[in-house]
């Protein structure tokens, strides 16, 4: 069933996300989608997380600032924005904590270790910007790039992880001594908790577990505001207005994991609008046969052009089978999956017009 | 080349050679060692990583990392050696390789290499690469009561939520373990190869020192990680990169190439995959890129060979699209030069990879001198 209408996604919806694996052209996709509703008359921006350098110039994103900047050149309102992640937590922090205990947080070793790892940290943070630019009510429409990992949907999960957090017993023995204070830490932790705290400090180390329980202490005087925003970021993405476009190449490991996906986001009951496959092959000559192509240059001289030409049109065709093939494994699985599929460019998108033919394959 | 098999040459070390061969240079801080100046043509059938016992496969996503990591894993393994291949971001990759069920955390043999070389595969897992490290290091068995207690209260989870660096330095300390284990006096493997994470995070990943730096500055992590961070930096160690010949992978691999450099971690050779081959001649690929092929000659071709020459248009058209691709290869093979790596190129393979692709590909690296 390929009948995966964007148009009527980018005229109506007021969230768009786009998840696939790596090197699937999630960014390109993204920018295609923006351009293509900016231009159909929305107030658009798009969020991307780490965009091909060329492609990033030709919307105008020379720095990584945190701010959305209007893209020239545009037939409409488009702004686009590259995620600073450390910037966006600190922000978090600076909002929802007293600023003396900000100030703790952020010189904190482990939260400079958390802000700026790249695992799940940048998850929440695209989800976090995605919650800002829809509060600012500047947009109809914003469209959210997704890390290129297996956890990009990590922050389906922040709600629940953020409540195990808090609540769980190790963060309870970790606060536990900057609650009581020193020696009556002993005190009032079981003996069961004595063994494993005495444990983790020759594990880890005795100065470790110091800063770290400060660091819990000080993170749980903003962990509600921080546990809301994540439910509401969450509903929020429940809504009808979200809709979530998978992206994958027809290549065997893109759509396993466009498969993870689609089943995760099912699981959750979460709005998918359906499967973009990207770089699909085409032939111009489908009536010739791989067979027939390869036999009739055998019948004629080699190196000469029309069996070189022919040998080509066989190797797409094999090409164009193994992924035709590659689709219907999907789309059998994935039966009420709707799908889209984009031609293939010799070279890279890196520029607008580029960028509105891959709209116009989009929009099927 | 020299009339000496592969197998002969993967051990002969290469301190054999006179001091100061033609296109190699002195290896730092090992006296008398000699490895091939970058991009310098090969002498012999020297394999170019023969002092190397670790390689690190890098690459962006999409790439084929992971096949290429298997392909040199049999490659290095050929002719009766033993090799582990690793793999660290729990996606079971490697099972999916080598048509396995999935890998528990135990090195078990998923290939023979021709000649009789061994390759076993490792999935790390992390919950259990912390319960070895404790038991390795402070004798907690990890059915004991510290180690039970850790595992309920979600230590893991904690770990790697509020550090990730925590995880990054079990991860490799279990590949250092591999790489230092010895049988006798020899190492256990003669290589592990390691399926490590996409360019964009191998940095991170590798420099371990730095990233649990802020948080141990003392203690037993940190000494872990120093010794993990000696094997990585030593000359024990390649950080091979896979690329494709595409603007946004060239990219990132010459990014990869200066980080890694940078951070003082050894880079090994570029890997180009997936290279789409040409079955036109020079003049021919040129007058299809310009869309300037002889239609007339090509139609009278179709019809000589009994087609209908009414698909020369159609047929030129995909040529056209084939040259421009073969055209953007060009550049991304130029710009991949300015790395000053090794290179070494895989060919595009129409059919889904299989085990027997994987030997294809192995013994591929082989001829370039990769293994």
């Amino acid at each position: 069933m390929n009948d995966l209408a964007l148009d009527r996604v980018l005229d109506t919806a007021e969230i768009i996300v786009c998840c696939g694996s790596g090197g699937v052209g999630k960014t390109t996709t993204a920018a295609a989608l923006a351009l293509r509703a900016a231009e159909r008359g929305r107030r658009t921006v798009v969020l991307t997380i780490d965009p091909a350098r060329r492609l990033a110039q030709a919307m105008g994103l020379n720095e990584l600032d945190n701010t959305p900047r209007a893209v020239a050149g545009v037939d409409g309102n488009l702004d686009a924005m590259m995620l600073d992640m450390k910037r966006t937590f600190d922000e978090i922090v600076l909002a929802h904590a007293e600023p003396a205990k900000a100030e703790q947080i952020l010189a904190n070793p482990f939260y400079q270790a958390l802000s700026s790892s790249f695992a799940g940290t940048q998850e929440y943070m695209a989800m976090e910007k995605l919650s800002q630019l829809k509060a600012t009510g500047r947009y109809d429409l914003v469209v959210v790039d997704t890390p290129p990992t297996r956890s990009a949907l990590d922050f389906l999960d922040a709600p629940a992880r953020l409540t195990t957090f808090l609540d769980g017993r190790l963060v309870r023995v970790l606060l536990a001594p900057a609650k009581a204070g020193g020696k009556a830490y002993l005190k009032v932790v079981s003996a069961g908790f004595g063994v494993f705290t005495g444990a983790i400090t020759r594990i880890i180390g005795a100065s470790v577990l110091q800063d770290l329980s400060q660091f819990v202490a000080a993170l749980e005087t903003m962990f509600g505001g921080f546990r809301e925003r994540a439910q509401a970021t969450y509903d929020l993405l429940k809504q009808p207005t979200t809709s979530f476009v998978v992206v994958a190449t027809p290549e065997r490991d893109a759509l396993r994991e466009a498969a993870y996906f689609v089943e995760r986001l099912g699981k959750e009951q979460m709005p998918l609008a359906g499967l973009v496959l990207n770089r699909v092959h085409r032939t111009a000559a489908p009536g010739l046969t791989a067979e027939r192509s390869l036999a009739a240059a055998e019948q004629l001289e080699t190196g000469s052009l029309t069996a070189g030409v022919l040998r080509l049109h066989a190797e797409r065709l094999a090409l164009v089978h193994r992924e035709q093939h590659l689709r219907e494994r999907f789309t059998g699985a994935h039966p009420t999956v709707p799908w889209v599929e984009v031609t293939a460019q010799p070279g890279d998108v890196h520029d607008l017009e580029g960028l509105r033919a891959v709209g116009t394959d989009l929009a099927g | 080349m020299w009339p000496v098999s592969h197998a002969v040459c993967s051990v002969a070390p290469l301190r054999f050679l006179p001091p100061g061969p033609k296109n190699f240079v002195p290896v730092r801080g090992h006296e008398g060692w000699w490895e091939r100046r970058p991009g310098g043509p090969r002498l012999g059938c020297v394999p170019d990583f023969a002092a190397v016992r670790l390689h690190v496969v890098s690459g962006k996503g999409g790439t084929g990392k992971t096949t290429v990591a298997g392909a040199l894993a049999l490659a290095l393994a050929h002719g009766g050696r033993r090799v582990l291949l690793v793999e660290v971001e729990e996606r079971q990759g490697l099972a999916q390789l080598f048509d396995t069920a999935p890998l528990p955390y135990q090195e078990r043999k998923v290939a023979v290499a021709p000649g009789g070389g061994d390759v076993f595969a490792l999935a790390i897992d992390t919950e259990e690469a912390l319960l070895d490290y404790l038991h390795m290091f402070y004798k907690l068995s990890p059915s004991g009561l510290p180690a039970r207690t850790l595992r309920k209260l979600g230590a893991i989870e904690f770990a790697t939520t509020i550090a990730p660096g925590v995880k990054d330095v079990l991860l490799t300390g279990k590949i250092k373990e591999a790489v230092t284990r010895k049988d006798g006096t020899r190492p256990w493997y003669d290589a592990v190869v390691v399926d490590a994470p996409p360019t964009g995070r191998i940095g991170r990943f590798l420099n371990i020192t730095h990233e649990v730096g802020g948080i141990a500055k003392v203690g037993p992590i940190k000494s872990q990680s120093d010794s993990v961070m000696a094997v990585l930096t030593s000359r024990l160690t390649a950080v091979h990169v896979v690329t494709l010949l595409e603007e946004m992978p060239v990219q990132e691999t010459l990014d990869a190439v200066t980080e890694l450099t940078a951070l003082g971690l050894p880079v090994g050779g570029v890997v180009v995959n997936m290279v789409r081959r040409t079955e036109l001649a020079p003049a021919d690929l040129r007058a299809a890129a310009e869309g300037t092929l002889d239609l007339e000659e090509l139609g009278k071709g179709l019809d000589q060979a009994g087609l209908d020459a009414g698909l020369a248009g159609p047929l030129a058209r995909e040529a056209s699209e084939h040259a421009a691709r073969v055209a953007l290869e060009e550049t991304g093979r130029d710009a991949l030069a300015a790395a000053g790596r090794p290179t070494y190129e895989l060919p595009f393979l129409p059919d889904t990879i299989d085990l027997g692709s994987l030997y294809e590909l192995a013994a591929l690296l082989r001829e370039q001198g990769m293994a």
